[in-house]
């Protein structure tokens, strides 16, 4: 079942807005994200643009195209492709998410289509997009594979797949695990396990094992001096994204 | 339900040029004022002009601007700045900054305030994305979650994304987004006013440091030149007062004759010297621009510059947002702004205070450390050009429309 934005309970309304407003507050608790989002945006719109020849900037670049985000939280990422002119759906396993995200989207003048929903549930019931944004998700689920092949198939032929995760070395382990859980405290504790973090090259055998072409790789870079990330063509060996396509 | 992408109030120089700078990277925006657009164009010259600097320069040529400036700008070939006393001739020691040791060719031009403000206001009315809502004034503003409402003084409001305060030092935008400012006066005002003279200028702008203040001769179109001169408030008051020819006679003994001889070329204006800055660029869906967010002190002629700095700045900081499809009023956006330009613009107010500190003073051993000082710097080309750098506003990051 899907609830619409006019079928929220009003009293639940103050509650969502209050909760969007903690999702897109650069000091609270998403920080992380919102420190890393800059970053992320400039790797996918960069990607969307080269991979479906738009000009970005044009007056809504991503027109007419279909994306999927995939853990879409409060929107952070749906809300960008969407003032694109993307057509976008934001899919997150957190039921508590999504009428968060629709009440941010309607204070934003935005059409996000937001649902309680897998890539899995949404493959099967045979969804397809023209991009798949697959965001820090990856080292949270219990079958990557499956989860990869999913994603796979939601895409149309010559989709792209940008998907981006944490590398696994001691260095990672000390950035993302004791530097940003236990030291600056950005994210909970117990939010990564380190096991489940994956190389660059299992990346990618898993990727192609799911169907698609791996055709970039670049490293998000955190600077402490200007407390800023950037991307890299080498370093990899913390956050890293990736663009795969699908076969046409 | 949202008019515009941006809302930009104050139509002087900073908010049309912020207009155009926008406008060009693709936002619709809409420029408030409460003066009639046919009364800011005024055609006449009024003594006042700008010395604008080799990078700003740039940014008026990137936005499409120079074309209409080209014929009426003066270049600034050499400037020459010397310690003087009343009636006598420079110190031994000078300055000396000759744009042949800057590649990047003069160190900038000047511009009659005429001419600018002509060349805005007709891009402005012919740009599709530019709208002008004239004679009306902005009496508050609500910021939204999506936006910021802005409320117009005959009861209608207008809707934006973002809104900018381009409404100079006292800023009541920035004062009703609770933004604190620090200012100080001086006990100086500049008297502004421009002189026909029967030799050329060649080119050269010369700033002598009198006990008093500084004095600036810069030069304009022709056998033209623009006078900025500071004195004690109450002197500046009374040499306001005199009639044009009293005035001339105190003018002319403060830099000698090798002009020949000279006339008042347009109106006189006094301006009281002082610093402005506000302890925030931005507020929430607020960005400030020139005046609003830093007031300086007008010694060497960076109030202007400053602002085009911001306008670039924020130009920039602004489409690349847009091209990641941020929401450009978010605070993670306004903060990469003011991360920017903050530095920047308290180095300046802090440097012209310092500058203008040391410079009016008429104690004796001061006067002979500053001329051995300018004596050392002119003798170092690399300290000259540094100096000369500054001036041309070549230093610092550079926005690309700067570049």
């Amino acid at each position: 079942m899907q609830a619409n934005p006019t079928t929220i309970d009003p009293q639940e309304v103050a509650k969502f807005e209050a909760m969007a407003a903690e999702w897109w507050d650069p000091n609270g608790k998403f920080k992380p994200l919102h420190m890393l989002n800059p970053c992320r945006l400039d790797y996918i719109t960069r990607q969307i643009a080269e991979e479906f020849d738009r000009d970005l900037r044009s007056e809504l670049p991503f027109a007419g195209l279909r994306i999927l985000d995939i853990g879409c939280g409060g929107g952070l990422l749906a809300e960008p492709m969407a003032r694109l002119g993307a057509d976008v759906v934001g899919a997150d396993a957190a039921a508590g998410n999504i009428p968060v995200a629709r009440v941010h989207a309607e204070q934003s003048g935005l059409k996000v289509d937001y649902r309680h929903t897998t890539a899995e549930d949404m493959a099967a019931a045979g969804e397809q997009f023209d991009a798949v944004l697959n965001m820090e998700v990856v080292e949270h689920v219990a079958d990557p594979l499956a989860y990869l092949t999913a994603c796979q198939t939601l895409l149309k032929p010559g989709g792209l797949m940008v998907c981006s995760t944490i590398n696994r070395n001691p260095k990672s382990y000390m950035m993302a695990i004791i530097g940003a859980e236990h030291v600056m405290r950005w994210l909970p504790k117990g939010t990564h396990e380190w096991s489940k973090f994956i190389t660059p090259d299992e990346l990618f055998d898993l990727i192609r094992q799911g169907g698609l072409t791996p055709v970039d790789r670049q490293g998000f870079v955190f600077n402490p001096l200007t407390w800023s990330w950037r991307l890299s063509d080498r370093d990899l060996s913390v956050n890293y994204v990736t663009a795969s396509t699908k076969p046409t | 339900m949202k008019d515009w992408d941006v809302t930009i109030v104050g139509g002087g120089l900073t908010g049309p040029l912020m207009a155009i700078a926008l406008a060009e990277a693709g936002f619709s925006v809409g420029v408030i004022d409460l003066v009639a657009e046919k009364l800011r164009k005024n055609a006449g010259f009024d003594g006042r002009s700008y010395a604008v600097a080799l990078t700003s320069c740039r940014l008026l040529e990137a936005l499409g601007l120079w074309d209409a400036l080209d014929a009426t700008a003066q270049p600034m070939l050499d400037i020459k700045v010397s310690d003087g006393h009343a009636g006598q001739g420079g110190a031994p020691f000078f300055m000396h900054f000759d744009h042949t040791e800057l590649e990047e060719g003069p160190m900038g031009h000047m511009i009659e305030d005429r001419h600018l403000r002509h060349a805005l206001i007709d891009r402005v009315a012919e740009h599709p994305r530019i709208e002008t809502v004239e004679k009306h004034a902005v009496v508050g503003q609500n910021p939204t979650p999506g936006g910021i409402t802005i409320e117009l003084d005959d009861g209608t409001t207008r809707h934006a994304t973002l809104a900018i305060a381009a409404d100079g030092r006292g800023s009541s935008m920035a004062q009703r987004a609770g933004i604190k400012r620090t200012t100080w006066g001086y006990d100086q005002t500049a008297l502004v006013c421009a002189i026909e003279h029967s030799l050329p200028h060649n080119g050269v702008a010369h700033q002598f440091f009198m006990p008093s203040g500084p004095l600036a001769i810069l030069p304009l179109s022709g056998n033209r030149s623009s006078i900025v001169w500071s004195e004690t408030k109450d002197l500046a008051a009374h040499i306001h007062g005199m009639p044009d020819a009293e005035y001339l006679d105190v003018l002319r003994p403060r830099f000698g004759s090798f002009l020949g001889d000279i006339s008042l070329a347009g109106k006189r204006w006094t301006y009281p010297l002082g610093l402005s800055l506000a302890h925030n660029m931005v507020a929430e869906r607020l960005a400030l621009v020139g005046d609003a967010a830093h007031g300086v002190h007008p010694i060497a002629g960076q109030g202007l510059n400053a602002g085009m700095r911001d306008i670039a700045a924020l130009a920039q900081v602004l489409a690349e947002a847009k091209e990641r499809g941020e929401d450009i009023g978010a605070s993670t956006v306004l903060g990469r702004y003011e991360e920017w330009r903050r530095f920047d613009n308290t180095a300046l107010a802090m440097a012209t205070d310092a500058f203008n500190r040391l410079f009016s003073n008429d104690n004796p051993i001061l006067r002979i450390g500053r001329d051995i000082g300018m004596g050392v710097i002119n003798s170092l080309p690399g300290m000259r050009r540094g100096f000369m750098r500054e001036a041309a506003g070549l230093t610092g990051e550079m926005p690309k429309l700067m570049q």
